[in-house]
């Protein structure tokens, strides 16, 4: 295949001719050149039909030269590196590019989607809503997905690198044609920092093909003097290749620029957050399209796409042409055409007079006018083969006089439409012009000016951009989302009138382009078909993205182990090699359990609560946050964060305490330790540590400045070892230390500050197992010596480290409460058995004034309660319970499940109805259609009287 | 994103800052009736136009603050420490 195709032209273009491409599309190899897009090389090689259009799947080919592109999008390159959808006008042209046909099944060639195109009832707006309903949705899904839809994600790990960066500027400006060129050129001058971005590979706009035949002030000459000029400037920063995406709050623009190459170690996209000063839009205008009886065939184009073709690739649109256009700038390509030699049968204009000065250049160029015509059909399969040019009457509502042209091309021009998607997304409004039939700015954002033909002030009226004849359902208006003019119908019809309903009943506008050839000529037809002035329909959304970009480009370099931040726990090494399995919890990286060899996690979890409720365990619980809070009025300000009373708390002494919200929902719990009656250490849910730091500040600052306190936390200084079972204090006494461990001297719920091999150590009493427990603080960079010291000193004693699954085992035997997993967003204090210490405290505290609220003090709430199993195999978290007679759904849900370590007993803590007063009686329990009984019981099974704990 | 003036630290991006809703919400005694209770707890105001609220620069000096806000526009108008009085902000917003 010659490197030329056989629409190439001898010469001209900005194509690099002796530096050959070869490429595939479809397995099929061709050539190119350098500066080709994927598009303008299909197209010179002959290629009409590229694509299968999302509903009918009619043949569809390449129709604009620009990211508004609605038919040619494609698959680049095969596997976990293919890019689907990508816009073939904007995809430049690589030695070995593989490009794919991404619709049509089994395949592009044989599409049996195509009978659909013979029964386009089936596919009108709403129809899927309104009969794939029964059994259910979700029987036909997966077909409709099929045979609709626009390509296929790879599903394998993306292995494309992307990067993202900040910017800074005074004046950020969008858009590289003349208009843009100009602005930096005088903001830059005056000493601004400038970002100028411009989408396309090469400035200047479309000045930079277009030729010097138009006017000096906007020719490739001009051009070239003014980037000479702001390249000298070292205040202005010059990105091509960059698509501004969106227009956030004061002036925060997202920048989007993609790589030159495609070499794997090269960054595919940078994803640019700029902070602008100000805001300059030369964001220039898109031609839009005219509507007639199947105006979507392979070989119609927009006529300044097909311009841009010619002028810029060398590549002719066809070898007979028709141009149909309802105002003047199409003239320029028919000028162009005939430059190159290429046969215009005629111009169909749909204005009824043609203004002079185009009548002489046309007859310069022997290409015929007709006035008042517009296209009424069209025909040609896989490629365009004839157009019907129609006189519309002297009303405007009827044809007369349609007569056949054969043509291998039709370019069609329905007027320009500003592009300003950011300008709205700024929060500028639109309004509908009539003459130039556009959506221009109305107001004006602070910081936002427009500038060149996205601010267009051109007043010359356009013709009619739409047949007033022929087969609606045959008219397409989004070719991107196959929306026809039927479908608009049938929208008002059914009183979806607003322009945002019908977008959404239709589909109109919501695809890839986000309606950029589309949304005007919609507007224009609808307000046609209701009968109104177009500019009282308004205009829909614009959203950004301004062009679609790859999920890749937002995560930038956070994936994988950047994705997140992970805490690493001060023993972490060491758990990883003593067989720890390790679980995400918040941040942190937690062992769930040591498994051993042969051993099951549940199993592993039960050896470990057995070794701890008869000799020892050891566990890393260093995320239990932890807060020192200093001042004269520590004690008073840590009190009214707690239901319990704080103010009796002896140096020493340490107390359990339950936290609320203002709205008297149980927060947090944990506990508060007196070090001197101007220290008090707080400590928190590992889960809750930060959220609880934060809410002290919170009241600190903002509700009681008065309060002279300071609030320091300290959860990752120290690390926490706890060491719980019957043998720890043989074990904990067997290391250096100077703290006197004897019950009498040392009790439960007591504090002790002093050294441990060495170490600075706070150790308390407190215990989450109910077992005797010593929880050892010392600084987190030296855990690891006590802790290897402790598993050696408990050697003997059959010390084993106990993981997350254990310890929450052992707990649930105790019953004792865990806040987020026993409670949820309606439990307060009485819930959970803390009424009466909530009622008892004078002092006010957060929530307290909550606590009697009618809703707080019905009898019928639901309570903590356990359950055990007569008959019930297993229990199972979130089962819903009913009392016996209820004629309610549910009476509650159980919250946690074990099973009893001694017995095997399965054990359970539930929230119930009225639980306490249940206790004793049966309930049912209900699981995804199975049924057991079960027996309520109080919240712990094992040492109420806390004696084991308390030793 | 919004850029916001912290008081303290100067102009920074929105992701440093938490928003706390509007500020001078006073918290009635515990002896209000349920009525004033739950109105303090449950019922905010929504103005188009200016909006007086509070925000932590969380992640950078940590301090609390005052903002006056457009949520027409959302133009910043003002940002002050805690304590500090309201500016006079007539005629900036309509």
């Amino acid at each position: 295949m010659s490197a030329a195709g056989p629409h190439r032209l001898p010469a001209g273009g900005l194509i690099d001719r002796n530096r050959p491409i070869q490429f595939r599309f479809d397995g099929k190899a061709y050539g190119g050149f350098a500066g080709d897009t994927l598009a303008s090389a299909l197209l010179a090689n002959g290629v009409r039909s590229v694509a299968r259009s999302f509903k009918f799947h009619r043949p569809r080919g390449v129709f604009t030269c620009g990211i508004e592109e609605p038919n040619a999008l494609l698959r680049i390159g095969s596997g976990s590196g293919a890019i689907p959808s990508a816009r073939a006008p904007v995809v430049e042209l690589t030695d070995g590019l593989s490009a794919f046909t991404q619709s049509g099944w089994p395949s592009s060639g044989f599409d049996v989607g195509r009978l659909l195109d013979l029964v386009p009832a089936l596919w009108a707006a709403g129809f899927y809503n309104k009969t794939f309903k029964w059994p259910r949705w979700h029987t036909y899904e997966g077909l409709i997905r099929r045979m609709a839809g626009l390509g296929r994600t790879p599903e394998e790990r993306d292995p494309d690198r992307y990067e993202a960066g900040n910017r800074h500027c005074d004046v950020l400006i969008v858009g590289g044609g003349v208009a843009g060129l100009t602005a930096a050129l005088e903001a830059g001058t005056e000493g601004l920092r400038i970002i100028l971005a411009e989408q396309d590979t090469v400035l200047g706009g479309w000045a930079a093909w277009a030729g010097a035949e138009v006017t000096d002030s906007i020719s490739a000459g001009r051009v070239a003097v003014l980037c000479a000029r702001l390249r000298r400037l070292p205040n202005v920063t010059i990105l091509t290749r960059t698509t501004a995406v969106a227009y956030y709050d004061h002036h925060v623009v997202a920048l989007v620029e993609r790589g030159s190459q495609s070499s794997v170690a090269a960054v595919r996209e940078n994803l640019w957050v700029v902070r602008a000063k100000r805001v300059v839009l030369a964001t220039g205008a898109l031609e839009q399209p005219l509507l007639f009886d199947n105006n979507d065939r392979p070989g119609i184009f927009l006529a300044a796409s097909a311009r841009q073709y010619l002028r810029r690739y060398g590549v002719a649109p066809g070898r007979t042409v028709i141009v149909a256009t309802n105002n003047d700038s199409a003239y320029a390509t028919v000028n162009d055409l005939r430059a190159a030699g290429v046969e215009v049968t005629c111009v169909a204009d749909t204005r009824r007079s043609v203004p002079e000065s185009i009548r002489t250049a046309m007859r310069a160029v022997n290409v015929a006018i007709v006035p008042g015509a517009i296209p009424v059909d069209t025909s040609g399969f896989a490629a365009l083969r004839a157009v019907t040019l129609g006189q519309v009457s002297e009303e405007g509502r009827g044809i007369s006089g349609a007569v056949d042209y054969a043509c291998d091309a039709l370019l069609v021009s329905g007027g320009w439409n500003p592009a300003l998607h950011l300008y709205a997304q700024a929060g500028g409004k639109l309004g509908f012009d009539t003459a130039s039939g556009a959506l221009r700015p109305v107001n004006a954002v602070a910081g936002l000016e427009i500038v060149g033909a996205a601010n267009a002030t051109d007043d010359s009226v356009i013709g009619s951009r739409s047949s007033p004849v022929g087969r609606t359902h045959r008219q397409w208006v989004d070719l991107l989302h196959d929306v026809t003019v039927a479908d608009l119908e049938l929208a008002l019809r059914e009183n979806f009138t607003s322009v945002e309903h019908v977008k959404r009943y239709t589909t109109l506008g919501m695809s890839a382009d986000q309606g950029k050839t589309s949304t005007v000529a919609a507007i224009d037809t609808l307000a046609k078909l209701r009968g109104v002035h177009p500019a009282e329909l308004g205009y829909t959304t614009q959203r950004p993205p301004v062009t679609p970009i790859a999920l890749g480009t937002i995560a930038g370099r956070e994936i994988g182990e950047r994705f997140a931040p992970s805490r690493r726990l001060p023993m972490h090494d060491w758990h990883g090699s003593h067989g720890a399995l390790f679980q995400d919890f918040g941040e942190w990286r937690r062992p769930v359990a040591y498994v051993r060899q042969g051993e099951s996690r549940e199993q592993a979890a039960g050896r470990e609560a057995g070794a701890a409720r008869t000799a020892a365990g050891i566990f890393d619980a260093s995320p239990l946050g932890k807060f020192e809070i200093h001042g004269p009025d520590a004690l008073e300000f840590v009190d009214r964060f707690y239901i319990n009373n704080l103010r009796t708390l002896q140096p020493g002494r340490v107390r359990y305490g339950i936290m609320l919200r203002e709205s008297g929902i149980l927060f947090d719990d944990g506990t508060v330790t007196l070090l001197a009656p101007d220290h008090v250490l707080v400590s928190t849910t590992s889960g809750n540590a930060t959220r609880v730091g934060a809410w002290m500040e919170e009241w600190r600052q903002c509700e009681w400045p008065e309060l002279r306190v300071a609030i320091m936390p300290t959860t990752e200084q120290w690390a926490t070892i706890s060491v719980t079972g019957p043998e720890a204090r043989l074990i904990v006494s067997r290391l250096d230390n100077n703290i006197d461990l004897s019950p009498d001297a040392f009790p439960h719920l007591a504090m002790r500050e002093g050294k441990v091999l060495g170490m600075s150590a706070r150790v308390y009493r407190i215990s989450f197992t109910g077992e005797l427990t010593y929880e050892i603080n010392v600084p987190a960079e030296a855990a690891i010596r006590l802790w290897e010291a402790l598993v050696q000193a408990g050697e003997s004693e059959g010390i084993q480290p106990i993981g997350l699954d254990a310890l929450m085992q052992l707990r649930l035997e105790k019953g004792f409460l865990h806040v987020g997993t026993d409670t949820d967003g309606t439990t307060i204090p009485d819930d959970v058995g803390w009424g009466k210490v909530a009622a008892a405290k004078e002092a006010s505290y957060i929530g307290k004034r909550s606590l009697t609220l009618p809703e707080h003090v019905r009898t019928d709430r639901l309570q903590l309660v356990g359950l055990t199993g007569t008959g019930v195999g297993a229990f199972i978290a979130g089962s819903h319970l009913r009392l016996p007679d209820s004629a309610r759904a549910t009476d509650g849900w159980i919250t946690s499940v074990g099973r009893l370590l001694s017995s095997g007993q399965p054990i359970a803590l539930a929230m119930l109805r009225a639980g306490r007063e249940q206790v004793g009686k049966e309930v049912t329990v209900h699981d995804c259609g199975n049924t057991a009984r079960a027996e309520v019981s109080p919240a712990s099974f094992l040492d109420p009287a806390g004696k084991k704990m308390n030793a | 994103m919004l850029r916001i003036p912290c008081p303290h630290c100067g102009l920074r991006d929105e992701p440093e800052f938490i928003f706390g809703g509007p500020s001078g919400v006073v918290r009635p005694p515990d002896t209000a009736d349920d009525a004033t209770w739950t109105r303090y707890l449950y019922e905010r105001e929504n103005p188009a136009g200016l909006h007086w609220e509070k925000w932590s620069h969380a992640y950078g000096c940590g301090q609390w603050f005052n903002v006056a806000r457009n949520t027409l526009t959302h133009a910043i108008l003002a940002s002050y420490p805690l304590g500090w009085p309201r500016p006079d902000l007539q005629g900036e917003v309509a």
